[in-house]
C-alpha cells in the first residue's frame, strides 16, 4: 500500500462540492442573531416554539463540540503515539534505559562504527532510491504528458482509454504485479540489461502512473488547453514550441505535484524491490533493522518527515491550482 | 499497494465534449486534425510501455495459473487453492482485511464527521489532519512495522510504560497475533477513510438538520431517517476500498513477520522464493490470480455502489 490516497485526495478536493460559507454562517447564526428573527410577535404557541428551538440548538452545538473534541483527540492519540514512540525509541537505549543521541549522530556523520554497525547498505539504498526517483519521474513525464495532452486535444475517446489504462495499476496489488514481473525481470537482467536495481524504474513507472495521471489531469482541467494550443498554432508556433513554451509553463504546477507524488511512492516502495531481490531505501532499512533497530528507526522517521514535507508542499500546490480554477 | 479504486470515477480529465460542435470547422480544428498521425506517434510508446510492464505481467499471472510445469493447460493448480493451509491463509487475510476495514471505516467516518461539524471548510485543524492523513495513509511497510515495534514490541515504549505504571505485561507475541495485525493495519486504514469519506460528510447540509427539527424530528430521527441513508452508499464503497487496500497490503506484514506466512501476500512471497521446487510451479501465479479476483470483486462492488450513489444524487 502506498500513496494512492493523496492523489485521490487531490482529485476529490477538486471535484467535491465545496461547502460554502453561507452554510456555516447559517449554522453559527443559530445561537446568535438568527434567533431574533425566529421569535415572532403574536400567538403564544409560536412564541414558545420560537424560543425553544434556538435554546435546543445551542445545547446541541455544545454537545457537538464535546463529541467532536473527544473523537478527534482519541483519533489523534492513536495516530501520534506510534510516531512519538518511534522518536523515543531512537534516543533511549531499550535495554539499559539510557538516553543518547548516538543513532542520530551515526546518521548525520554517516558513520555507524561507534555503534558497531555497518551502514554502507543504508547509504547504498538511499543513493539508489534517489536515483530511482529521478529516473522514474523522468520516464513518467515523457511517457504520460504528451499522451495526455495529445489525446485531450484530438481524441476524447482515446483520452478515456488512456485514463482507464493509467489508473488500472490501482486495482492490481503490487505483489501480484511482482509475480508477473519476475520472469520479465529475469529476462531483462540476464539478456538485456543487468541486475542493477536502477532498472526497477520500469516497474515503478507503472506504480506511480495512477497518481501522476490524476495530478496532471487536475492541472490540465484548470487551464483552457484547447484555446491555448489553437491560439499558438494559428499564430504559427510549431508543435515543439507549443509544447515547451506554452504547455509546460502553464502546467508546471501539476507537473510538480505529479513528480512529488511519484517521489513519495518510489521512496516508500518495498514490495517490488524486496521480492525481486534488489536493494532500495526500504529494503536497506529493513536489513539494517535486523542489526541496529535504533539507527533504522531514526532513518525511517527521517524518511517519514521527508514524505510529510513533500506532501504538505503538494497540498499547497493543489490548493493554488484549485484557486486558479475557481478564479477563472 | 493498490486496491485504491477511483471513487472519483468522474475523473479529472474527462474532455469536455460539448466544446466540440461549437468549434468544428474553425481554423483551430483543421490545425488540430492535421496532427492525427502525430497523436498516434505519441500514444504508441505509451501503449507499448504499458503492454510490456502492466499487461504482460498480468497475462503471465493468469496464464501461469492455468499451466502445468510442462506448459500444458491445466486446472490442477487451482486445486492447490482448496488445500487446507491455502484456504486458511485466505480466511485469515479476509478476516484481517474485513476487521481492519470496519475499524477504519467506523473510526474514520466518526473522525470525518467530527472534523466537519461546526468548523469552517478550510480551518487549520482540518487542513492539518487532512495533510497528516495523506501521509499516514501511505505510511505503510517497513516504517509502519518499525513504529509499532517501537510502540508495543518487546522493548516498546508503551510496553515499558504499561509494565512500570500498571504492572501489566504485554505478551511479546501480541504484535504478530491477529488483534495485533488488525491494530497495525488500522493505522493506515483510519487516515485513508478520513481522506475518502470527508467529501461525503461535506455534502451533508446543516439546513437538512434544521428542516428535520422544524418538522418536529429529534436527533435520532435525523440520523436514522436523513443523514445515515444519505451517507450509507459512500460508507459502503469506502469500506470496500479499505478492504481491498488491506487485502493487498504486503510490505507491513512482510516487515513484521519474516517467517510465518499466514496471510496470502506472505504466502505468495514464499511461493516466489520456492520457484525452483517443481511442486510449487504455478503456485505463486494461482495465489496471485485468486488475489486479483478478490480485489477485483471488491472494486467492482465499490464501483456499483458508487454509481448508485451518483445516480441518486
Amino acid at each position: 500500500m502506498a500513496v494512492k490516497p493523496v492523489a485521490h485526495a487531490i482529485a476529490q478536493k477538486s471535484s467535491c462540492p465545496v461547502r460554502n460559507e453561507s452554510d456555516h454562517a447559517a449554522e453559527r447564526d443559530v445561537s446568535g442573531a438568527g434567533a431574533a428573527t425566529l421569535v415572532p410577535t403574536g400567538r403564544n404557541d409560536r412564541q414558545k416554539l420560537g424560543r425553544d428551538v434556538p435554546r435546543l440548538r445551542a445545547r446541541r452545538l455544545r454537545q457537538q463540540n464535546i463529541i467532536k473534541f473527544v473523537i478527534i483527540a482519541l483519533t489523534l492519540l492513536f495516530l501520534l503515539v506510534p510516531l512519538l514512540a518511534m522518536l523515543l525509541f531512537t534516543v533511549r537505549q531499550p535495554l539499559s534505559g539510557q538516553w543518547s543521541f548516538s543513532a542520530w549522530h551515526a546518521i548525520f556523520t554517516g558513520n555507524g562504527d561507534d555503534l558497531g554497525t555497518d551502514m554502507t547498505v543504508l547509504w547504498q539504498g538511499v543513493r539508489i532510491s534517489l536515483a530511482l526517483c529521478l529516473i522514474t519521474v523522468a520516464i513518467m513525464l515523457v511517457l504520460l504528458l504528451p499522451v495526455m495532452v495529445m489525446t485531450y486535444l484530438n481524441s476524447p475517446m482515446l483520452a478515456t482509454v488512456v485514463e482507464w489504462v493509467s489508473t488500472l495499476p490501482l486495482t492490481i496489488p503490487a505483489i501480484v504485479l511482482v509475480v508477473g514481473l519476475a520472469p520479465i525481470y529475469r529476462w531483462l537482467s540476464a539478456d538485456l540489461l543487468s541486475t542493477n536495481p536502477i532498472w526497477l524504474c520500469f516497474a515503478y513507472v507503472i506504480l506511480v502512473m495512477p497518481f501522476a495521471y490524476r495530478a496532471l489531469a487536475v492541472g490540465m482541467k484548470s487551464i483552457d488547453l484547447r484555446t491555448l494550443v489553437e491560439a499558438s498554432r494559428s499564430l504559427g508556433a510549431s508543435w515543439s514550441r507549443v509544447f515547451f513554451r506554452v504547455l509546460i509553463p502553464n502546467l508546471w504546477q501539476s507537473i510538480l505535484s505529479a513528480s512529488f507524488i511519484s517521489l513519495a511512492v518510489v521512496l516508500g516502495e518495498y514490495t517490488v524491490a524486496s521480492l525481486l531481490g534488489r536493494v532500495n531505501l526500504q529494503v536497506a532499512l529493513y536489513q539494517l533493522g535486523q542489526s541496529n533497530s535504533q539507527i533504522s528507526t531514526a532513518m525511517a522517521l527521517l524518511a517519514l518527515l521527508f514524505g510529510i514535507v513533500l506532501l504538505v508542499v503538494l497540498d499547497i500546490i493543489a490548493d493554488s491550482i484549485r484557486n486558479r480554477r475557481n478564479a477563472s | 499497494m493498490s486496491g485504491f479504486s477511483s471513487t472519483s470515477s468522474t475523473s479529472p480529465a474527462r474532455p469536455r465534449r460539448q466544446d466540440k460542435p461549437a468549434r468544428s470547422g474553425g481554423i483551430g480544428t483543421s490545425l488540430l486534425h492535421r496532427s492525427n498521425a502525430r497523436t498516434a506517434a505519441v500514444t504508441l510508446p505509451f501503449f507499448a510501455y504499458v503492454a510490456v510492464f502492466l499487461l504482460l505481467p498480468t497475462v503471465i499471472v493468469i496464464v501461469g495459473a492455468f499451466r502445468s510445469p510442462t506448459g500444458a493447460f491445466t486446472v490442477n493448480n487451482l486445486r492447490k487453492l482448496a488445500e487446507a493451509n491455502t484456504m486458511q491463509a485466505f480466511g485469515i487475510s479476509i478476516a484481517v482485511s474485513v476487521t481492519s476495514a470496519i475499524v477504519g471505516a467506523v473510526v474514520g467516518a466518526l473522525a470525518s464527521y467530527a472534523l466537519v461539524i461546526g468548523s469552517r471548510p478550510n480551518g487549520a485543524l482540518r487542513r492539518i489532519i487532512v495533510a497528516t492523513s495523506s501521509v499516514l495513509a501511505q505510511f505503510g511497510g517497513v516504517m509502519l512495522a518499525f513504529a509499532f515495534i517501537a510502540t508495543i514490541g518487546i522493548n516498546g515504549i508503551v510496553t515499558i510504560m504499561l509494565h512500570q505504571f500498571f504492572h501489566v505485561t504485554v505478551n511479546p507475541n501480541w504484535l504478530s497475533s491477529l488483534p495485533g495485525v488488525i491494530t497495525v493495519y488500522s493505522y493506515f486504514q483510519i487516515p485513508l477513510m478520513i481522506i475518502t469519506f470527508l467529501p461525503a460528510v461535506d455534502s451533508i447540509k446543516p439546513q437538512w438538520r434544521e428542516a428535520t427539527e422544524s418538522l418536529g424530528g429529534n436527533t435520532w430521527q435525523y440520523w436514522t431517517k436523513v443523514a445515515f441513508p444519505i451517507l450509507l452508499p459512500r460508507l459502503l464503497s469506502s469500506f470496500l476500498l479499505l478492504f481491498a487496500n488491506a487485502f493487498s497490503a504486503y510490505a507491513t506484514a512482510a516487515a513484521l513477520f519474516s517467517q510465518r506466512s499466514f496471510l496470502v501476500p506472505l504466502m505468495i512471497q514464499g511461493a516466489i522464493r520456492n520457484e525452483m521446487d517443481p511442486n510449487q510451479q504455478g503456485f505463486a501465479q494461482v495465489l496471485a490470480f485468486a488475489m486479483v479476483v478478490v480485489v477485483a470483486l471488491a472494486m467492482v462492488a465499490s464501483r456499483l455502489v458508487e454509481k448508485r450513489f451518483a445516480r441518486w444524487q
